[in-house]
């Protein structure tokens, strides 16, 4: 976001000029206004379709009307300035806002085709569904070996074959096999801190979810581990459809397919990465994208 | 505000340690035999025992006049030649009085024979260290001091005192023998085999009458039965008593001769003694010998002598048992209150008020958890719901419903609940909640993520409460007193039957406030006061190290560095 993009966008005739900062007016003023889709989404089949949903912490509103699909087997990238609702919009694919009790959401949410919301849906079966990786590296205390087959475990899985075989997997797709296979009975609060996240990226895919949320998961990490993170979401993808919040402007447009930008609790563009970072449809993108403000 | 600070410390490290160096010191130093010495008093009284420590001491004016009143100018001269000081000594000897109350006493320099040439090396002019003295150790009749004069076997007498006291160490190993073999006639089979039988076989007898009714067949059957057994019992009681009494009769030939301090013979039976020490020909390494030997016995015997001598084993029993039911009880029960307040109450006014009121609970004084166990527990749930509903047999003879070892743990488990709750409650608050946040996203339930993340996580602080929990409750005695505590217990609350959670039980907290305030001569019990508590103050100490050594265990499995 300090690094200028190398060429500057080609498409500024697009953006009609008196159009120029019209979004953030309308938001500002708190009007209605649509989301900027590209085209190249709807051509995509959706993990996770988002229509309409809004959330209120008590009497503040977080999220207004957002709407979005996640492409199947691509890594979606939520970027947007700090308090924009990027967390929060994550945190509400797999209900974790239900641990808020202050928290009171409208609108659908749907994983392929079921719906997220609604009383009769079972959370604890829904979360078994979606992986999701915090900010902060956050193993569990107990072995490596138990930390990767966490969710197998709760599901009260005993063969030994099986757990061995799904540690295995895990961590190999995690990148953290070859460093830990001999030592996974050891704690794994012992693990540097970017192996830990590792362990949390192998934990979040060992039950083989169909979504797998990742929560800025290099914030806390050096740049050498944020670099192998970055190269194993590359390894991730096709396998799993990933949505990804992320602070680091460089991160979303190396490692997405796809960015949705977002500010006050709206989504205002999203479409294909290339085109979010080169050719934006609108100014206030573009201005967030070069770093010109947020 | 540094020196403040330091200063404040170093005066409590300086209360700490002198506390207990000084119980350490004087309860190391009880069983080691000293010396025995003989002196004359100037009023012509003879005095035979062991010096238990001194003191100097300034007469002032008054007791200087008085003691002019008392003994004469003589006396207050050589006082005052020695600048108004005077040594004395705290003598145990049994000859002052006949009875053996008050056996310990003062003495001092001015008082002893010859003390008018100066006081100063009086007391060592004064006295003799007669070679062959005694201290004897008796079952019954406490200590005596005496020099040995002889040793009677059958109609023998051996008067070369070497050869005697050979043929008393000889005696010892058949006495010995003997008296273990008449201890288990007497102790076990029919103090306690026989007896119960014929209780049991009564009790049965009422339980039938209270089930079929009273005069029914059945119940004529079971009391023709019981009156068979127990005269069955009576029968071969007094055949055991018999055959203890022969044992006793052919064990009692042998005896000690002893001169004691007013110059009498005095006959002491083999049978009678439990130690007999010459004190001042052993040395060092005997005195050692002597010192590991009373130590053994203190640790693994029961007490003897209203507690003023023997062992303390039913009391150490009693105190780890008590303190271990206190925690089976009190940690599951605290923590699932913490967990309750912590994890599933809804955070308001109310949970504040609970926290607050549990909080206050500590600051109770623990007597009234006392009165509260002896009503609610003895009194209610045992006398009026257990004994009724379980023990109708029993009559009017309470099971559960007086004081025991349950109740007393429970009411200990009351006293230190809030400490286990506290320490829980801030170790559940510990835990991080990106940990809970993380089990939940791998989609498992509140219960299995406190079961599976948050209760391993909080493990080491909950044991934190356990081991205050321990701190408090195994120094406790007041609530105790009113719930079970025993000057003397029967029988221990755990043997080889199981555990017996009605019995009443002796504890080492309440022993020492026995001793030291209830015992028929507590002069000469103080030594025992600090040995004893010296061994509590051990025993908390290696409880609360084993609970230290197992939560830094489970900090290493679950808190490692970096978390």
């Amino acid at each position: 976001m300090n690094e200028p993009p190398t060429t500057r966008p080609a498409v500024q005739g697009t953006v009609r000029p008196d159009d120029v900062r019209s979004v953030f007016d309308a938001v500002s003023k708190g009007e209605a206004f649509e989301t900027c889709v590209h085209p190249e989404v709807a051509e995509e089949d959706a993990v996770l379709e988002v229509s309409d949903f809004d959330l209120w912490y008590g009497e503040k509103r977080a999220l207004y009307q957002i709407g979005m699909r996640v492409p199947v087997g691509k890594v979606t990238a939520l970027i947007g300035p700090s308090g924009c609702g990027k967390s929060t919009l994550l945190r509400c694919v797999n209900r974790m806002n239900d641990l808020i009790d202050s928290v009171r959401i409208e609108g659908d949410m749907r994983l392929s085709g079921d719906g997220i919301y609604g009383p009769k849906v079972d959370v604890i079966e829904l979360r078994k569904r979606i992986g999701m990786v915090f900010q902060k590296p956050n193993p569990f205390p107990m072995s490596i070996f138990e930390n990767v087959i966490y969710s197998l475990r709760i599901d009260g899985e005993r063969n030994r074959t099986v757990l061995d075989e799904v540690c295995e997997r895990s961590l190999r797709g995690a990148g953290l096999w070859d460093e830990v296979k001999d030592r996974l009975q050891d704690s794994a609060l012992a693990l540097s801190g970017g192996q830990q996240q590792r362990l949390c990226i192998a934990r979040a895919i060992a039950a083989e979810p169909e979504v797998l949320l990742l929560d800025e998961p290099c914030s806390a990490l050096d740049p050498i581990a944020t670099g192998r993170i970055e190269d194993l979401i590359e390894e991730l993808k096709g396998a799993y459809s990933i949505l990804m919040v992320t602070h680091n402007m460089q991160q979303a447009s190396r490692a997405s397919d796809y960015t949705a930008f977002m500010y006050l609790g709206r989504m205002i563009e999203f479409g294909p990465t290339e085109s979010i970072f080169l050719r934006p449809e609108l100014q206030e993108t573009e201005d967030y994208v070069t770093g010109r403000f947020g | 505000m540094v020196w403040l600070t330091g200063g404040s410390l170093a005066l409590g490290l300086l209360m700490v340690f002198g506390l207990f160096g000084l119980v350490a010191i004087r309860g190391f130093s009880t069983f080691w035999p000293s010396e025995v010495v003989r002196f004359t008093t100037e009023s012509g009284e003879v005095v035979l025992g062991q010096v238990r420590g001194s003191e100097e001491r300034l007469l002032t004016e008054d007791q200087l006049q008085q003691l002019e009143d008392q003994k004469g100018a003589e006396t207050v001269a050589a006082v005052r030649a020695n600048g108004d000081r005077t040594e004395r000594r705290r003598v145990r000897s049994v000859n002052l009085f006949d009875t053996d109350k008050n056996t310990t006493a003062w003495f001092d320099d001015f008082e002893l024979e010859g003390s008018t040439a100066g006081l100063d090396g009086a007391w060592e002019r004064a006295i003799e260290r007669p070679e062959w003295a005694l201290t004897v150790e008796r079952y019954a009749e406490g200590r005596y001091f005496g020099e040995l004069v002889g040793f009677r076997s059958g109609d023998t007498v051996e008067e070369d005192l070497d050869a005697a006291w050979a043929a008393f160490e000889a005696s010892r190993a058949r006495v010995d023998e003997a008296r273990a073999d008449w201890k288990y006639i007497v102790g076990v089979r029919i103090g306690r085999d026989l007896s119960a039988a014929t209780k049991d076989a009564e009790l049965s007898a009422r339980k039938v009458a209270l089930n079929e009714g009273e005069g029914s067949v059945e119940h004529l059957a079971a009391v023709a039965r019981a009156e068979e057994l127990g005269d069955e019992n009576a029968l071969l009681t007094k055949e055991l008593q018999a055959e203890a009494n022969t044992i006793e009769q052919g064990a009692r030939d042998a005896a000690l001769l002893v001169r004691n301090a007013r110059g009498e013979v005095d006959e002491i039976e083999v049978w009678d003694v439990v130690r007999a020490i010459p004190a001042n020909r052993i040395g060092t390494l005997g005195a050692l010998g002597v010192y590991v030997d009373r130590w053994l016995e203190f640790l693994i015997d029961d007490p003897r002598k209203a507690n003023m001598e023997g062992g303390v084993f039913p009391a150490i029993f009693g105190t780890v048992l008590l303190t271990l039911l206190m925690c089976f009880v009190v940690v599951p029960f605290g923590v699932l209150a913490a967990l309750y307040l912590r994890e599933y109450a809804k955070q308001g006014l109310i949970v504040s008020i609970v926290r607050v009121a549990v909080n206050n609970l500590a600051g109770v004084p623990s007597i009234v958890f006392g009165v509260f166990g002896l009503g609610f527990f003895c009194y209610f749930v045992g006398g009026e719901l257990i004994d009724p509903l379980f023990f109708p047999h029993y009559g009017n003879e309470p099971v559960y419903g007086g004081g025991g070892i349950m109740w007393a743990s429970l009411t200990l488990a009351l006293l230190t609940l809030p400490v286990v709750i506290v320490a829980t409650e801030e170790a559940l608050a510990a835990v991080p909640s990106s940990m809970r946040e993380g089990s939940y996203a791998c989609g498992a339930t509140k219960w299995q993520t406190i079961r599976r993340i948050v209760l391993p996580r909080a493990m080491p602080g909950i044991m934190t409460g356990m081991i205050l929990a321990i701190a408090r409750g195994a120094g406790e005695v007041a609530p105790l007193m009113l719930v079970g505590a025993m000057k003397v217990a029967q029988s221990l609350p755990l043997d080889a039957q199981g555990l017996h959670p009605e019995r009443k039980f002796m504890h080492l907290g309440f022993h020492i406030y026995d001793l030291g305030f209830q015992s028929p001569d507590s002069e000469a019990a103080i030594p025992m006061v600090y040995t004893t508590t010296l061994l509590l103050i051990l025993i908390v100490v290696a409880l609360n190290l084993t609970g230290v050594w197992v939560r830094s265990r489970l900090r290493q499995r679950y808190a490692a560095a970096g978390a």
